[in-house]
């Protein structure tokens, strides 16, 4: 950076220790077929999927064993061929270690795919067509943030986008396994980012792409030279530069407002393992069923990137990857400034797990938090432009409207503020709680408000039940009266019309 | 609703990496920054400035000691704080002071600038300043006895022995070494009446020295090491330019368009700026974390009024030297800056709503 | 002196006149605060607390003839939020915070005598004459009002149990306390 950007340009963000090699030098290896697969049944933003097999059903590789249940869902596919022993909880990847919903599958160890349908040329579909089949092959955002990806594809139709960003930033320390599927499979990406760019009518493509990583910028390069709409973008490498916010900011200088989307900017973000994912998808038929992931840190035996099918426990993961050296301090899913810990390793790999850590108490360097001395550090490094320190103090103080309105909605919980604390406070928990206590209390209000509307319901039953009864038993006595009267009617008539010889034996009837 | 299926001792929030800095990494570089200008104070002064800066020290420590076993919280004696709260307070102390100003100092600093509020962190006002202004105002006498330098090496420098006598029993200092600062000699004649031109030339003013030989307090006198210091905190990122650079200006901008308008009523640039406590007040007093406001713009307009009440007060007011008040005046200031001036929110107006939707270009 | 007497005089009978008049002109009519504090509460008048229903309750507090932790089923962010909202201090060390429970029908049990479906506030339980019933969880609102009804027995309260999306992340322990029992 020169003097005047040091002076003046921006200071957002942290620049902490790399460690992605020597993991992000070693090829991918395929991980061989594990006994068991537990695929859960929520592993992307939105509604559960709905099982559609039954427990001691046989089903192939790829094969749907679970529907999207209404928009914002998508499938689940069968990650092995093998028979479905159990639809039931399993422990989550969560930090709470409560548990989710999954279809476990025991192998057959044969591996069989089911039928699958490529498409020769996927530029004959039509952008629905296309949306349809990345939503059947159940290809969610692989970043880490599992949206549902034919749902953006589809919001992407309804704006007018102009540019799809191509995310091969990885900002994250330790993660390097966008960086290995660019070395490696740079063309299969660029032929899904084309199928993407036909399916949201967008005219340009930028890959964007750390600067730490100049073989991946080699051989996409290379994979895009004939495609003049898709350019390679290096970025600086700074994170949260993969953060879609700041990334959309660094290659087209455009901001997205707060309460708005990317796409509301004609910008529409995917990551690089989508855009291959939806190359597998269209040009193979293949759905997701299994993903790159980076398997690092100071306690792992042997860091590296492995393909490893979805549902596969991390614990036969570790097994099949050389197992622990030393003692790790704690087990993480994703990257160590945004990733959750595991409460143990008999969760499964889902989609949105990028990569598995196993990190040392010295990587970690955890310590009793002191009183916040108001530095500021965490002001300068945050990339969203808050105040850290003051969210903070009014979270502490259980104020949560006030750190509502210093803009908590606006965090991403990139957990720059905590990296650069002298004082070790946990300020993302802090936002986390918050963001987290505010929204149980918007479900209590609407659950109260829901809760008077059904008492109010029941009154007004009650009374119209009531009304109906009087009405009901006014009528049956208006009519028992209308009875009587045409009766007493009756016998009058009778007894008028009688013949007179019978007259004395009738006057005396009462009426 | 808040229930978690595991103890909360277990769940352990992102991140799990951390930048590795901390609050005794940064007081230990501020400290390190003073120290040659320290080591020079006591070199100009003698063995009565290290015991004064000795006993404010050890002043300090005791108190947040006893406050903090009073409160019932854990000691944070070893992040430094209270060490370099006395240290700052010891460098503003005339350096042949007696010992119960560095006592009372000490207390007055950490118990009521510090501690009462809630320690560290929760203070309004610049601890060590409050204890400065409080003596300067109690014992307007005392804190204004200012020396002619006795470097420890000259035959004429009080020994060890002495400088104990002249510290715990406070004799009269006599004529020969006492002293005027140059601020409050010429305030001082100012009020006799006489103008600059003529109280600087006079044969009894104190000679404006750029090594820093001359009278002041422990730590004014070595402006130069200061800025040497200041650079330092600079460099390793302790602070930023902000508030050094505002505070400065802040003196020198008034000085410059005074001292040209009318040289004889008004001191330069370069005299305010090496005088008294500004180059200390710019880079170590003003830049306190908590006293100061959290963005660069606060910070600039913090800095810049520090400088510009120091210029007034020393011109105009009563008392030859402003920076201490000057400093505590803005940090009263400083949550107002901090309300009204805050960082535009990405994807938000300044005013903190939400940016309006670019309108579609067809192009 | 004389026109400081009668220059304090003068101004003080008109600011006191003008308070008169503005405690006349702008005077509220009824208690707002009482229903706001109906607005706070769980709205079933479940009478768990004793009183005609949750407006009954609110006007009690007002009157200060009930304390803020008079509702059970609010537990003890109500008892708070009501305090906060009066300006006054509570003891929240006797709430027993049971968190959020929902009755449940035990179907081996139930006999059928549509008994709990009448005093549900707010018709949470399903069912007829001789058929098994069931409490719908959305509508249950944790009154209790049904469990001492219940012939039989078949309805108990259980706790609701925590879920993945509905799982918050608990606020970080204080710093700096010394005791190592510190409450988070």
């Amino acid at each position: 950076m020169g003097i005047l950007e040091k002076i003046f340009g921006k200071h957002w963000g942290v620049h902490p220790d790399d460690h992605k090699r020597p993991a992000a030098d070693l090829p991918i290896k395929r991980l061989p077929v594990p006994p068991r697969v537990y695929v859960p049944l929520s592993q992307h933003v939105g509604a559960l999927a709905r099982p559609i097999v039954m427990v001691g059903q046989d089903v192939l590789k790829g094969q749907c064993i679970a529907e999207a249940q209404g928009n914002i869902s998508s499938p689940v596919h069968a990650s092995t061929s093998g028979r479905v022993v159990a639809i039931g909880e399993i422990p989550a990847p969560h930090p709470s270690g409560l548990p989710v919903q999954a279809i476990t599958i025991a192998s057959d160890m044969e591996d069989r795919w089911i039928e699958c349908e490529p498409v020769a040329d996927p530029f004959s579909l039509t952008p629905q067509e296309i949306a349809k089949r990345v939503a059947a092959a159940g290809i969610v955002g692989l970043g880490g943030a599992t949206f549902p990806s034919a749902v953006k594809l589809a919001l992407g139709l309804r704006s007018k986008i102009r540019t799809l960003i191509v995310n091969g930033s990885e900002c994250e320390p330790y993660l390097s396994c966008d960086d290995r599927l660019m070395r490696d499979r740079a063309e299969g990406i660029i032929k899904g980012v084309r199928v993407i760019l036909h399916a949201t009518g967008a005219r340009e493509a930028k890959v964007g792409i750390e600067d730490n990583k100049p073989e991946a910028i080699e051989a996409m390069r290379v994979a895009a030279a004939s495609f003049k709409e898709i350019t390679i973008c290096p970025v600086p490498a700074r994170y949260p530069m993969g953060s879609d916010r700041q990334l959309i900011v660094e290659l087209t200088g455009k901001e997205v407002p707060s309460d708005a989307r990317a796409a509301d900017v004609g910008v529409i973000v995917h990551n690089v393992g989508t855009a291959y994912a939806v190359h597998e998808a269209i040009y193979h038929g293949r759905p997701l069923v299994s993903r790159v992931m980076t398997l690092n840190g100071g306690a792992v035996a042997q860091p590296g990137n492995y393909e490893v099918p979805i549902g596969t426990l991390v614990d036969d993961l570790f097994a099949f990857c050389g197992g622990l050296k030393g003692t790790a301090d704690r087990f993480i899913m994703g990257g160590p400034m945004m990733g959750s810990v595991l409460p143990h390793l008999q969760v499964p790999v889902v989609k949105g797990t990028a990569g598995i850590l196993a990190l040392t108490a010295a990587e970690v360097a955890e310590r009793e938090p002191d009183p916040c001395i108001r530095c500021g550090s965490c002001i300068r490094a945050c990339p969203m432009g808050l105040l850290p320190l003051e969210m903070s103090a009014h979270i502490r103080a259980d104020d949560l409207p006030g750190a509502d309105d210093l803009g908590l909605r606006d965090c991403i919980a990139c957990g720059c503020c905590a990296y650069v604390c002298p004082s070790h406070i946990p300020l993302v928990q802090y936002f986390y709680h918050a963001k987290g206590e505010l929204s149980a209390r918007q479900r209590a209000q609407l659950r109260q408000e829901s809760s008077k509307k059904l008492v109010a319901a029941r009154a007004e039953r009650l009374e119209r039940e009531s009304r109906e009864k009087a009405e009901a038993a006014a009528r049956r006595k208006a009519e028992r009266d209308a009875a009587k009267k045409a009766a007493a009617a009756a016998a009058a008539a009778e007894a008028a019309t009688a013949p007179p010889s019978t007259a004395t034996a009738i006057d005396g009837e009462p009426a | 609703m808040t229930t978690s299926a595991l103890s909360e001792t277990l769940v352990l929030p992102s991140p799990h990496a951390h930048g590795g800095s901390s609050v005794s990494r940064a007081m230990t570089r501020v400290q390190l920054a003073l120290l040659p200008a320290t080591l020079f104070g006591f070199w100009m002064f003698g063995w009565p400035g290290i015991n004064i800066f000795v006993i404010t020290i050890g002043s300090c420590l005791a108190a947040e000691l006893l406050c903090q076993r009073l409160m019932q919280v854990r000691s944070s004696l070893g992040d430094g704080s209270a060490i370099l709260t006395g240290w700052l307070l010891a460098l503003s102390l005339p350096p042949w002071a007696p010992w119960w100003i560095g006592v009372l100092g000490g207390l007055i600093a950490i118990i009521l600038g510090k501690q009462v509020f809630g320690g560290i962190g929760q203070n309004l006002f610049n601890p060590a300043m409050v204890a400065r202004v409080a003596l300067l105002v109690s014992f307007p006498v005392v804190m204004t006895q200012w020396v002619v330098p006795q470097p420890i090496n000259t035959p004429s420098a009080p020994g060890f022995v002495d400088s104990l006598r002249i510290t715990l029993s406070s004799p009269a200092v006599p004529d020969a070494i006492a002293s005027a600062s140059l601020l409050g000699h010429t305030k001082t004649e100012a009020s006799r009446g006489i103008d600059l031109l003529h109280s600087l030339a006079a044969a009894n003013a104190p000679a404006p020295s750029w090594a820093g030989l001359r009278a002041g307090s422990l730590g004014e006198s070595a402006s130069l090491l200061l800025l040497g210091g200041g650079l330092f905190l600079l460099l390793t990122g302790v602070i930023t330019w902000h508030i050094p650079v505002a505070v400065l200006a802040g003196i020198a901008l008034p000085a410059l368009i005074g001292h040209a308008a009318n040289p004889a009523h008004y001191l330069s640039a370069g005299v305010h700026l090496l005088s008294g406590a500004s180059i200390l007040g710019a880079f170590f007093i003003a830049t306190d974390y908590v006293t100061s406001p959290n963005t660069t713009l606060g910070q600039l307009i913090f800095g810049f009024f520090v400088g510009l009440l120091t210029w007034i007060i020393r011109t105009w007011g009563g008392y030859p030297e402003g920076m201490a008040f000057a400093v505590l005046l803005m940090n009263a200031m400083t949550p107002v800056i901090d309300r009204f001036v805050k960082p535009r929110i990405l994807g938000r107006t300044r005013a903190g709503k939400p940016l309006d939707i670019p309108e579609e270009k067809e192009a | 002196m004389l026109a400081a007497i009668l220059s304090l005089t003068v101004l003080g009978a008109a600011l006191g006149l003008a308070l008169g008049f503005a405690s006349r002109a702008f005077h509220v009519e009824g208690n707002p605060v009482v229903e706001e504090l109906t607005a706070l509460m769980p709205g079933s008048n479940c009478g768990q607390c004793g009183f005609p229903g949750c407006t009954g309750a609110a006007e009690a507090i007002v009157a200060g003839t009930a304390a803020p932790t008079c509702c059970p089923p609010g537990g003890k962010a109500l008892a708070q939020a009501i305090a906060e909202k009066l300006g006054i201090t509570v003891d929240l060390s006797g709430v027993e915070d049971k968190g959020p429970q929902i009755a449940t029908v035990a179907e081996e049990i139930c006999i059928g005598c549509c008994r709990c479906i009448k005093v549900c506030p707010t018709d949470a339980i399903v069912g007829a004459a001789k058929q098994i019933h069931n409490v719908l969880r959305e509508a249950c609102t944790g009154c209790e009002a049904c469990v001492d009804r219940c012939p039989t027995e078949a309805v108990t309260m259980k706790p609701v149990p925590p879920t993945l999306q509905h799982w918050v992340w608990p606020k970080p322990a204080v710093a700096n306390v010394v005791s190592t029992t510190a409450a988070a």
